[in-house]
């Protein structure tokens, strides 16, 4: 009973990630590659996510540090950390990278540290959801059930702009703003 | 996700299953997420982080993988150059990876060669079917040899699982037991070819290895008068077949043209569209007649535009000589060319480029193109350029010299040869080179290209004579061609420079000596010589055999070494040779 509850505690969680964007369907084919070959992939992978990212944001701190910034360093390093996040699905860290991207190119220095913290703030609120997510997984496989797999139809229902029941529906836009303005919405 | 099970060959077993692919990628999360998918659709896979490994790797084995994947961005290495390397040197598929969707992007892999280019993030179902790749370039392979010689079909459609096996066969050292198209005798005459009967003939696997010494023998015999028989004779690898050569000698040409499509581009070489390809090996080294020819008229026109003729390279089917040990050039190189077989045959041989023209041929005719050259020293083609590491070693010597005798193969070789030739090069293969402006128009190069081939196999090794003058060959071939592009050893290429005008030769070399001796020679060769520009042709004094006609000589100056030799692009070429 328990771990049926738990199973669909986990359902539900990771469907708001998803509804917030904080995941996206690569993190599906992420779960379903994950087998009993393999079934701590998902965590594998994940944990890479976290020691690459951490470090391609602390190079980006120091290269935005320098008293003359050197944006194509940063901007390879914002391309990596796209393509890191793009491999587990973390959408709105890789739009924040788009946008970081954007103001690169324009060489806006206070822009790019705007997104800097952007990226930072996205990066560690998908970490935290991950790493929830993982312990209940966890938490299930521990207490022998397995772990329900989300249907990828469930995702073409999110993929609607407009407003969800949790709220607040996270677009590329949204983040946008973002960088625009000083303004941080409460993700 | 079970991806044979939707393909259902009833002669391959497995495939696509077992399909073997290696995957570079910086970033660890990806790599690990592409070995994961990769793993499910039941493809062998291997993974590395840094391009210079993965090359390694493709090199330590070179049959050992069917396809490479590879991420645009990487630190040490960019995906491109790579995927050039790998086209070159192993002529794998590869597919490009980036999150990078632009279009401009897209098109830079294209035309680097990338047989796809997939967008991150990657689904299994776009790995699922890289496999096409493989198959359609096993396929395209089987076409080529078979039009070229009739017989190569490699029997491709006998099974996609021989495809496969067969795709990548070791080669040197490794000979498929059994598979091998034992090619019973050199001789080179196209009835060679007809051996189809025999099973099908394993595919030879074309090591780096291999290849060089291929290259080094089509130098030292001088592209123009390469020919399979010759180059094999060079080689001196006991298992390899004069078909294995021939169709590899034409895959080389082909490569050079491509590479000197290239080059043509950047540089404005001299124009080698020879129009006197006269001496186009018909048979085969029609390609690389062509070349030859383009220089001969150069030469003797002092402006080695060797016109590689590109389109004919790929006739050249420097394999096709198989019979007649023509070398590739032996097409139209008319044999009376005499001598162009860069390859000194003679007095060389064993030093010195040993361009194994075969002076027994008489005819030149193969390297003949390069006669075509005649005076046209003009192209030193770089073929020896695009061995890189042959070139290096001939460089030493005056490889240049020869390159430039050895007649661009044509087309290909031109391309090469401009991209080598650079003008530098004026130094073909050996020092001899100038002699051969000076001395008899015909072929002085040869003294060069003898000089040169050897130079060019003295330097790679002087032991190698034959064989190396093989990979010599190759790469005057493709240096001609690919010269420009092959120089994989991008080291190489400054040295190509001067050296390049060996390369020439070094195509030759691989080409069957037998051939390429044709054309080249032919005094107007010397013509080259002279053109060669500073070569010394001192070096090659060989008098014999300077008939031969170094390959292209090429107009040194005309060579826009810069473009042409492009190591990447040389590697390319040798890549292509390779595979």
């Amino acid at each position: 009973m328990e771990v049926v509850q738990m199973q669909r505690g986990l359902v539900d969680y990771t469907k708001t990630l998803f509804m917030e964007c904080f995941l996206d369907a690569q993190f599906l084919q992420l779960q379903q590659l994950q087998d009993e070959s393999n079934p701590d992939f998902v965590f594998e992978v994940v944990s890479l996510f976290f020691d690459d990212s951490e470090k391609l944001l602390n190079d980006l701190s120091m290269a935005l540090d320098q008293p003359s910034v050197d944006f194509k360093k940063v901007d390879a390093h914002v391309h990596q950390l796209k393509g890191s996040s793009s491999s587990i699905g973390a959408q709105r860290v890789k739009d924040a990278c788009v946008t970081f991207r954007n103001f690169c190119e324009e060489q806006n220095i206070e822009a790019t540290l705007r997104c800097l913290q952007q990226v930072k703030h996205e990066y560690y609120l998908v970490k935290n959801k991950l790493e929830t997510l993982l312990r209940l997984e966890q938490q299930i496989v521990a207490a022998g059930g397995s772990i329900p797999m989300i249907e990828m139809g469930f995702l073409k229902t999110i993929n609607m702009k407009g407003k969800h029941d949790s709220g607040v529906v996270y677009t590329v836009e949204t983040y946008g703003v973002f960088c625009d303005s000083t303004s941080i919405r409460s993700l | 996700m079970v991806v044979e099970t939707n393909f259902s060959s009833p002669r391959t077993d497995a495939f696509p299953a077992g399909l073997r692919v290696l995957v570079v990628d910086d970033d660890p999360t990806w790599l690990k997420i592409l070995e994961k998918m990769l793993k499910k659709c039941f493809y062998e896979v291997t993974t590395c982080c840094l391009a210079r490994e993965a090359l390694n790797l493709l090199r330590e084995r070179k049959n050992g993988y069917d396809i490479v994947i590879s991420d645009v961005n990487m630190p040490d290495m960019d995906g491109f150059k790579l995927l050039e390397h790998v086209g070159l040197e192993m002529d794998l598929p590869v597919i490009m990876m980036s999150v990078n969707g632009e279009t401009r992007r897209v098109m830079k892999g294209v035309q680097h060669g990338a047989c796809d280019y997939l967008l991150k993030p990657i689904r299994m179902k776009e790995l699922r079917n890289i496999w096409q790749h493989v198959f359609r370039k096993k396929i395209h392979e089987v076409r080529d040899i078979e039009s070229l010689e009739g017989i190569e079909s490699i029997h491709m459609t006998r099974s996609c699982s021989e495809l496969f096996d067969d795709g990548h066969f070791l080669g040197a050292e490794d000979s498929t037991s059994g598979r091998k198209r034992k090619d019973a005798d050199n001789k080179h005459d196209d009835k060679d070819l007809v051996d189809p009967s025999s099973t099908k003939k394993a595919r030879v696997a074309w090591t780096v290895d291999l290849h060089q010494r291929f290259v080094k023998a089509v130098n030292q015999i001088g592209f123009d008068k390469v020919g399979p028989k010759k180059i094999l004779a060079l080689m001196n690898v006991p298992w390899l077949t004069r078909e294995n050569v021939a169709s590899h000698l034409q895959k080389y040409r082909l490569y050079l043209s491509r590479l000197q499509k290239e080059c043509d581009i950047k540089n404005s070489f001299i124009g080698i569209k020879h129009s006197d390809p006269s001496s186009k090996d018909s048979t085969s080294g029609s390609g690389l007649h062509n070349s030859m020819n383009v220089i001969q008229d150069n030469v003797s026109n002092g402006s080695f535009s060797f016109s590689v003729n590109n389109s004919c390279v790929p006739d050249v089917d420097l394999k096709g000589h198989e019979g007649d040990g023509k070398g590739i050039t032996s097409g139209p190189m008319a044999e009376s060319k005499g001598t162009f077989s860069i390859d000194i045959p003679d007095p060389h041989k064993g030093k010195s480029l040993q361009i194994s023209f075969d002076h027994s041929h008489g005819s030149v005719d193969s390297v003949v193109n390069l006669a075509s050259f005649g005076s046209t020293d003009t192209v030193q083609y770089s073929w020896n350029e695009v061995h890189e590491i042959q070139f290096k070693q001939e460089y030493e010597q005056l490889q240049l010299e020869n390159r430039i005798n050895q007649h661009p193969l044509p087309g290909l070789q031109h391309d090469l040869l401009t991209k080598y030739l650079q003008p530098a090069v004026p130094v073909g293969p050996g020092p001899s080179v100038t002699e051969k402006t000076g001395t008899s128009s015909g072929f002085e190069f040869k003294p060069m290209c003898d000089e040169y081939r050897s130079d060019h196999i003295k330097h790679s090794t002087p032991t190698e004579a034959a064989g190396e003058s093989h990979t010599l060959n190759d790469q005057v071939f493709e240096s001609i061609c690919t010269s420009t592009s092959s120089m994989k050893s991008q080291d190489i290429i400054p040295n190509h420079l001067t050296e390049s005008e060996f390369s020439p030769r070094n195509l030759y070399d691989g080409l069957g000596v037998e051939d390429l001796q044709l054309c080249w020679l032919q005094d107007d060769c010397y013509a080259m010589n002279s053109a060669l520009q500073g070569f010394d042709c001192t070096e090659y004094n060989n008098p014999a055999t300077i008939p031969e006609m170094p390959f292209h000589l090429y107009d040194a100056p005309r060579f826009d070494h810069e473009h042409l030799f492009d190591p990447a692009e040389y590697y390319m070429i040798d890549q292509g040779l390779f595979a």
